[in-house]
């Protein structure tokens, strides 16, 4: 693999695999500890995401790397005009492996035309992220304990919600994903989401505005956030975000087995007082990010 | 309505009713100096209206362009007042500066250089979507 820019870009072999090194770095840290011993990974940020950077960061440390990075544009040459693609051809001599969040969508397959090292789309606007929906499978399959045979809840901003149409795309290549879609009606599922990957696959989904309605039947419930920073028009967002809060009386009727995910940061949709519930998986979930993203950088670098 | 026939070019039939300025305007045909004739709203079988573009010279049509705009489109190619072929197209899998992508947040409105490059991504509705930031042409 050369490039991580898309979900699809891996098959479920390759998939596979990256759980198969996260469980075992898991289980046994030390061993991976000097892997990337003077290796250099860059993290080129040309907008804020803290999370997401000091999770690849602590990655590469954890490998033994090193890395080097930006993480706002302001403080990088694109304030002064640069391209991209000069920016990348720069960096690409300064590190072994480039991370990348931009936010124009297509930034990091713009950049991926132009590296001789590999690059990692670590969120491309309201586009593309992989790596969180790599974080997501790798919950799953550690709470779970499997990837089919699945109904899953996604509620909150299913319409510019990436991580959604990311975590749908993935779980499409699975054996009886059944989708439950709870958004307002403004935000609902694309259209062309819903006929290109849940119809195309035969996979069953029902839509509702209700949080309720079907929460007994879901093994997992996947919270979003409505983000600011999607809509153009702040009114509509100051009408939507705090459509659905998720707080203890609401899960009174949920399975004792239930998985609540959340790619955070979250802001009201989940209350507190759901952080000391055990089937709380959010934090849990970012720590899983941190080692899918040690397993996806070993992959890349092609350390075993 | 007299439209007289041609010796030597060529004969795009069966374009949908309002295609033929998009064709025109696209394949440049307003740069010829040979006799271009356009007729909208013909009557057809077929279609029970269709638009007709007739080119008077046997020039160079960049077909990806022609079977982007209208892939159901048939050309007839004309010597010496003879129909010597009739030609169907395929849509085209990439068109590159044909269009451009309207989504205001994709790379391609600020990054320097780059084409606006197209992919089919669902033959039966003639989608095509940008390949970076994957907008639909027709959203």
């Amino acid at each position: 693999m050369k490039h991580l820019i898309d979900i699809k870009d891996l098959d479920v072999e390759e998939i596979d695999e990256l759980i198969k090194v996260a469980k075992d770095i898991i289980g046994n840290p030390k061993k991976y500890a000097h892997k990337c011993e003077a290796k250099i990974l860059a993290t080129l940020f040309f907008e804020p995401s803290t999370r997401t950077r000091l999770s690849f960061e602590s990655a590469m440390l954890r490998l033994g790397g090193n890395v080097l990075g930006f993480s706002e544009a302001s403080s990088s040459s694109v304030a002064k005009g640069e391209s991209v693609a000069d920016t990348i051809r720069v960096v690409g001599n300064y590190s072994d492996i480039i991370v990348m969040r931009h936010p124009k969508e297509g930034a990091p397959l713009v950049a991926s035309e132009k590296s001789d090292v590999p690059i990692i789309n670590a969120g491309d606007g309201g586009h593309n992220h992989p790596t969180q929906t790599l974080t997501d499978l790798l919950t799953i399959k550690c709470e779970k304990g499997r990837l089919d045979n699945l109904t899953i809840g996604l509620c909150g901003d299913l319409k510019f919600g990436r991580t959604v149409h990311s975590l749908i795309t993935a779980m499409s290549r699975y054996k009886n994903i059944k989708f439950v879609l709870i958004s307002p009606p403004e935000l609902k599922l694309p259209e062309y989401v819903k006929k290109e990957i849940l119809e195309k696959n035969k996979m069953e989904y029902i839509e509702t505005d209700d949080i309720l309605e079907y929460m007994d039947k879901l093994d997992i419930l996947y919270m979003t956030r409505v983000q600011k920073e999607r809509f153009f028009n702040e009114a509509d967002y100051v009408r939507l975000k705090d459509y659905y809060i998720l707080n203890k009386e609401k899960l009174k009727v949920a399975k004792k087995d239930l998985c609540i995910m959340h790619p955070l940061p979250r802001v009201n949709e989940i209350s507190a007082d759901v952080d000391q519930d055990e089937r709380a998986c959010y934090f849990k979930q970012a720590n899983y990010g941190k080692y899918i993203r040690m397993a996806l950088i070993l992959k890349m670098l092609e350390e075993k | 309505m007299n439209i007289d026939s041609i010796k030597n070019g060529y004969v795009i039939d069966h374009l949908k009713v309002g295609k033929a300025m998009e064709v025109y305007e696209l394949l440049n045909l307003k740069n010829l100096e040979c006799q271009v004739a356009i007729i909208t709203n013909a009557k057809s079988n077929k279609m029970k209206k269709k638009d007709i573009i007739k080119i008077d010279k046997l020039i160079d049509i960049d077909l990806a362009k022609l079977a982007f705009i209208d892939p159901d489109v048939t050309i007839n190619i004309v010597k010496n007042d003879k129909i010597i072929e009739k030609k169907k197209l395929a849509q085209p899998e990439k068109i590159v500066n044909v269009a451009k992508c309207k989504n205001p947040r994709c790379i391609t409105s600020i990054e320097r250089d780059l084409d606006q490059i197209f992919l089919l991504t669902n033959k039966e509705n003639n989608t095509y979507r940008c390949k970076y930031c994957e907008a639909s042409l027709k959203d």
